[in-house]
């Protein structure tokens, strides 16, 4: 049930994130949207395990990417954005999740809200649609705090620049770039409005990040018009205990 | 034989003091729960001791603070692993409340706003050994921690030390609660390291 | 609902756990709240991990739908707040 993962590269995303590559020998393959336990063990015995998106696309061989962020009193990110080395080892258990996820074979537009970390499995997502030369087309709604917290800024502008199939609309929260259209602030109704497709063009929604931000912007999909049961929602949190 | 992943170490500080098996000291307050937090409003609080069929007592947040309270500080144990040592509390002890209560009960249940249950010897609730409690710290009970008031069991695991608690049942015959009930030991001694059936 | 706290997680969280046990994906799979009779994907039950087991309630009602408690080699599962769950067996082979 575990298998046994080689960290192969690691890339620190921003300050406090980081993107780990393993290999995984008998890596069964993953659908976008999935994830992974990952567990860690001390040379005394103790363990600690916890989950994990998966970042990179599908069709990737054994190759498994996460993108973790720091949490303030976090007992495992911080060894795994910090200390984590290229050799390291730790054990992962997966892919595991089949309700949060998308598959090439779908041809209706994609609408995709992510709150902070939430982003990881949705831009596996869209790695996966570029991968597989889909033409579904795809909207990115991106709540984050502040510029420099923002993952994959370079791919992401890259992809806005380069690819009309996927728009993309920053929502800063905290604290936005000089001369921003919009003043900092958490996602509400009129930005849903302007970004999103419209409920009769009968798109999937894909919604992921902190309990809070995923209720939120849901209500705000269904007080826009959409139907609960075309909304798919991964709520992200400590998966360890909080303090 | 899992593997080893270099470098790491969890949460664990060291101790100079002794610790029941298996546990480790912090310094902070994990939350843990196992629903959401009930907001009770303090005009509408109750505690009260019933064996099953009839109310045999009754407090609301008013009758209840007529009793006379105390503090004291204790050291608590999680099953989780946590240890938090020296901690301050302020509540009504369990032989104020079980003192005119006149039973052949030998067992209780702790029963909490919310639905959460655990149960425990009623010896174990009596002698000094239990507290209805809501002050930690000088300072009101937060919800998170329990508040309004909780029960404080601080010689057995703290999954017995119930949240938002809002009565006793007295039982003739043992029944187990929420945690004891799936796989967690009946009776929770930190220091036999009781953590699970068959402990 | 009892509180505004965002302490929860959702069934997809539970994916991993439930994954020793069952051979089909649960998160998929529709459950019938026994106290409201809400019929949702597990993966949309609200999932409360941070406590010496896993105990998923329903999103409508907050009644308990399952709880697990792993401890070491042996697993114990609480089924009794799920009238029925509902699975795609056209998942196994």
């Amino acid at each position: 049930m575990w298998r046994t993962a080689t960290v192969v590269a690691v890339r620190d995303e921003t300050a406090t994130a980081r993107t780990i590559t393993m290999e995984v020998p008998d890596w069964p393959g993953h659908l976008a949207g999935q994830h992974v336990d990952v567990r860690l063990t001390a040379t005394d015995g103790y363990s600690a395990a916890r989950s994990y998106s998966i970042a990179n696309a599908p069709n990737s061989g054994m190759r498994v990417e996460l993108t973790v962020e720091r949490l303030p009193n976090g007992e495992v990110s911080p060894y795994l954005t910090q200390e984590l080395r290229v050799g390291d080892q730790m054990e992962i258990k997966g892919p595991v999740g089949g309700w949060f996820v998308w598959q090439p074979q779908q041809t209706e537009p994609i609408q995709l809200l992510a709150g902070g970390a939430g982003l990881v499995p949705l831009m596996a997502m869209i790695r996966s649609r570029q991968s597989a030369g889909c033409a579904a087309p795809f909207r990115l709604l991106y709540s984050v705090r502040e510029p420099e917290a923002v993952l994959y800024s370079d791919e992401l502008r890259v992809l806005s620049e380069n690819d009309r199939g996927v728009a993309l609309t920053y929502a800063y929260t905290r604290s936005a770039p000089k001369d921003w259209p919009r003043a900092p602030g958490r996602i509400d109704a009129s930005l849903i409005a302007n970004t999103s497709w419209s409920s009769t063009a009968g798109p999937t929604c894909y919604v992921c990040g902190p309990t809070s931000f995923v209720e939120r912007a849901s209500n705000l999909l269904i007080a826009s018009g959409y139907s609960p049961d075309r909304i798919r929602t991964e709520r992200f949190g400590p998966t360890g205990e909080q303090r | 034989m899992p593997i080893i992943s270099r470098g790491f170490a969890g949460r664990r500080t060291e101790a100079d003091v002794k610790l029941p098996p298996g546990q480790y000291l912090t310094t902070d307050f994990p939350v843990l729960s196992a629903g959401p937090t009930p907001r009770v409003s303090l005009d509408k609080w109750e505690f009260s001791i019933d064996d099953g069929t009839n109310v045999l007592r009754r407090w609301d947040w008013k009758s209840f603070h007529n009793l006379p309270a105390e503090n004291f500080t204790v050291d608590l144990h999680c099953v989780t692993r946590w240890s938090k040592l020296g901690t301050s509390w302020e509540g009504v002890s369990l032989d104020t409340l079980l003192a005119d209560v006149k039973t052949n009960a030998q067992y209780a249940l702790a029963n909490s706003y919310g639905g959460y249950t655990t149960n425990l010897p009623l010896a174990d609730l009596m002698n000094k050994q239990a507290w209805i409690a809501f002050k930690f710290d000088d300072e009101d009970l937060a919800p998170e921690h329990g508040g309004p008031a909780r029960l404080l069991v601080p010689h057995l695991y703290l999954w017995k030390s119930a949240k938002w608690v809002r009565g006793i049942t007295l039982m003739d015959k043992d029944r187990p609660g929420f945690w004891e009930s799936l796989g967690y030991n009946n009776y929770g001694d930190p220091w036999r390291e009781q953590r699970y059936q068959g402990n | 609902m009892n509180s505004h706290d965002y302490d929860y997680l959702d069934g997809n969280a539970a994916a991993g756990e439930l994954s020793k046990i069952f051979v089909m994906d649960m998160t998929t799979a529709e459950g019938c709240c026994m106290h409201c009779g809400a019929t949702k994907h597990f993966a949309e039950a609200h999932l409360y991990v941070k406590c010496p087991g896993i105990v998923a309630r329903c999103a409508v009602c907050d009644e308990v739908l399952l709880r697990l408690v792993s401890i070491g080699e042996r697993a114990f599962l609480d089924l009794r707040g799920m009238t029925y769950l509902r699975l795609d067996t056209s998942q196994l082979q």
